[in-house]
């Protein structure tokens, strides 16, 4: 299997990659710090990946997505799966208080992604087989006070990819939102842990599991399902006074 | 956060730091270090407060390998690796982790600093005898390379040095090629201790061996036990395994583990044994790891959590002491769910390593009041026989139990205060048995404040 993962040195992708690893999966790994991907690098090799390549890319800066996919395609060929991981937890006080704030919180978690989307319709429609996977939220369901700006750029996505899913359908490509709850990782570490939290090792699992059963949308762990259902369904009257 | 490890006993409030790589921990040290002491902590499977302090910098993230080089059976990773990503990495190769503890969810990092042991002690020595060597990052901010011919001394206070000399960056473990992943499991019953310690020397060239001992057995059957053997099947079988095990998904009413529901427990597993089959081939899994199938079973104690007692006693007078020791549990009416005897071959060179010649049995109590004394009693047993606690369980020994017990205590204090002068790292444990004594702080309180 040939995998493209963007972000990938985040938690999530981290474990997700070193499931991959162990079946022998062949990876192109592509993230922001060098130090760490070639750390990762260096992990996956020994746990069964066959790394074909490597690129160190700020996937934030839109202009530099297309160079990096046509390295990226010459060294794959072609990608059985593409896993699109990046994204930053930003201050919602501080995206309130200034857009400027806000605006690189939109751009790294939702256009930055359509960027790459963009790009991605075009290789997998000629390549006409292969699965997207992109990491959205549980947050992306219905803005809610404290994070409104980092859901709005999710359900920026999560549309998106609704429309997406559409229109690569007859072209054989397969579509997947991923969408975790609150998971105990390095973007979520200044929080206190509840009950509710899980961690990126059973994400990664339900990610393996989502693709190879071509699901459309899937939340993990599956209770967020229900969780969002129950918030979702809550009037905007009621909703308005609420502050979780 | 309020934190503790695998007993849930003591809790304390802690400052837990996750660095994402080296260069961050290294950072993460210098801005912390005025603010208390420090104590690197690896999956928290200790037992007492030795992986506990005001600031815990955890290796979760440091769970990486490096290098593998499989022909000459080396594996390089990071602190924060777990056995079982080991096991999972190494047995496609054809090999093996040469000393498993009871968890394979322990770290690397932590079972150095533990320097732990397994079924196969008589034969293959404990976890660091397996090591390479590691970086240590010291106080000092500096990362140096420790193995038996490097910075030998910092190797040997630093295997079995419980965190205290430093925080290990990665390591390089040796491993074992073995005929295959299978173990042949043979059981022995045996009706007494005497009969149980008879066998265990019977049989000290089975490579694994370990008995499980019915404490609430008492008069003529005091010490009766289940003895497991087991060696490597020469099936050349090399599949990992993840079994799906169950979870205790809630910490279940205390009262739950009684005298009661303990004998009876203990009882119907030693008669079920004994009635069934007497020799099988299992998976290494179940054979090494048979409690990780039960997802956090350390909460069937209930909230105020449980103490593990382990003693090492030289085999001498090994039948002796342990006779005392199963006699006042049961004399002051309190049970050991499980209790384990296994047969340690000789120590190594580590100073504050646990191992000794001789015999070691593992107790298990819930927490109550009254368990302190009846501990405290059993201390005393232990020191009379030339024994001593595992400082990995511990929760609660005297300053003047660790220091009578571990001789090389004196040795390992003057090398702490040339590397850690000011104490930055320690533990819970290490304050309360005399490794980094509060005085050695204030004395050096003229330290930085950031």
């Amino acid at each position: 299997m040939k995998i493209l993962i963007m972000g990938a040195t985040s938690a999530i992708a981290k474990a997700t990659a070193r499931l991959y690893a162990e079946t022998g999966a062949e990876l192109f790994l592509i993230a922001r710090n060098e130090v760490r991907l070639e750390e990762l690098v260096a992990d996956l090799d020994v746990r069964g990946a066959k790394i074909s390549g490597h690129l160190t890319l700020d996937i934030s800066k839109t202009a530099g997505h297309k160079k990096a996919l046509e390295t990226v395609l010459s060294s794959l060929e072609k990608i059985d799966l593409a896993l699109i991981c990046h994204g930053d937890l930003p201050d919602q006080a501080a995206c309130e208080n200034s857009f400027k704030v806000a605006q690189k919180a939109i751009n790294v978690n939702g256009l930055s992604t359509i960027s790459l989307l963009t790009i991605f319709a075009d290789i997998f429609k000629t390549q006409g087989f292969g699965s997207i996977a992109v990491i959205t939220s549980v947050a992306g369901d219905r803005g809610r006070q404290p994070n409104f700006v980092y859901g709005a750029s999710k359900a920026l996505v999560s549309t998106y990819l609704q429309g997406l899913r559409g229109a690569l359908l007859p072209h054989g490509v397969h579509v997947i939102d991923i969408k975790p709850g609150l998971v105990d990782s390095p973007m979520t570490a200044a929080f206190e842990k509840g009950p509710l939290w899980s961690s990126p090792e059973l994400v990664a699992k339900s990610i393996v599991k989502g693709v190879s059963k071509k699901r459309l949308v899937i939340y993990t762990p599956g209770y967020w399902r229900l969780i969002m259902m129950v918030v979702v369904s809550i009037p905007e009257l009621i909703f308005q006074r609420l502050k979780f | 956060m309020i934190l503790d490890s695998w007993g849930r006993y003591p809790r304390t409030i802690a400052t837990v730091l996750e660095p994402l790589d080296g260069p961050a921990l290294r950072r993460l040290l210098q801005a912390h270090a005025s603010e208390g002491k420090i104590i690197p902590r690896g999956a928290g499977r200790s037992y007492g407060d030795s992986a506990l302090a005001e600031l815990v910098m955890s290796s979760r993230f440091l769970d990486g390998f490096l290098s593998l080089d499989s022909e000459n059976g080396i594996i390089h990773c990071g602190a924060g690796v777990s056995l079982d990503s080991v096991l999972r990495v190494v047995i496609p190769k054809q090999l093996f982790v040469p000393v498993l503890p009871g968890s394979k969810f322990v770290t690397v990092g932590g079972a150095i600093a533990a320097d732990v042991h397994g079924k196969n002690h008589h034969i293959a020595g404990s976890f660091c005898d397996h090591i390479v060597g590691f970086n240590l990052l010291l106080s000092s901010g500096e990362a140096v390379y420790c193995s038996e011919t490097e910075n030998t001394e910092l190797f040997h206070a630093s295997c079995g040095g419980m965190g205290l000399t430093g925080i290990i960056l990665d390591a390089k473990l040796k491993l074992q090629s073995v005929p295959g992943v299978f173990i042949n499991r043979r059981s022995i019953v045996s009706e007494n201790l005497a009969s149980t310690f008879e066998i265990l020397e019977d049989n000290n060239t089975n490579t694994y061996s370990v008995a499980w001992l019915d404490c609430l057995a008492q008069g003529e059957s005091l010490g009766r036990s289940l003895i497991f053997l087991g060696n490597h099947a020469s099936n050349p079988n090399f599949e990992t395994r993840t079994r799906r095990g169950i979870n205790v998904p809630v910490t279940t009413p205390s009262f739950l583990l009684n005298k009661y529901s303990m004998g009876l427990f203990n009882s119907s597993y030693f008669n079920l044994k004994k009635l069934l089959h007497k020799s099988d081939t299992v998976n290494y899994d179940s054979y090494f790891f048979p409690l990780d199938n039960i997802g956090n079973w350390n909460r069937l104690y209930g909230r105020d959590g449980f103490l593990q007692y382990q003693f090492v006693v030289p085999s001498e007078t090994a039948l002796e002491s342990i006779t005392e020791v199963l006699k006042k549990v049961s004399a002051a009416g309190k049970g050991s769910f499980l209790s384990v005897l296994k047969k340690f071959g000789k120590a190594n060179k580590n100073w504050l390593s646990f191992p000794l010649e001789g015999y070691t049995l593992t107790l298990d109590f819930k927490r109550e009041k009254s368990l302190f004394p009846l501990l405290d009693k059993l201390d005393e047993i232990v020191l009379k026989h030339s024994g001593r606690l595992y400082l990995a369980k511990d929760a609660r020994m005297t300053e003047s139990t660790f220091k009578q017990s571990y001789p090389n205590w004196e040795k390992f204090l003057e090398l702490k205060k040339s590397i850690d002068p000011e104490n930055i790292f320690g533990s819970l444990q290490s304050d309360r048995v005399g490794l980094t004594v509060e005085n050695d702080r204030k004395e050096n309180k003229g330290r930085k404040k950031a």
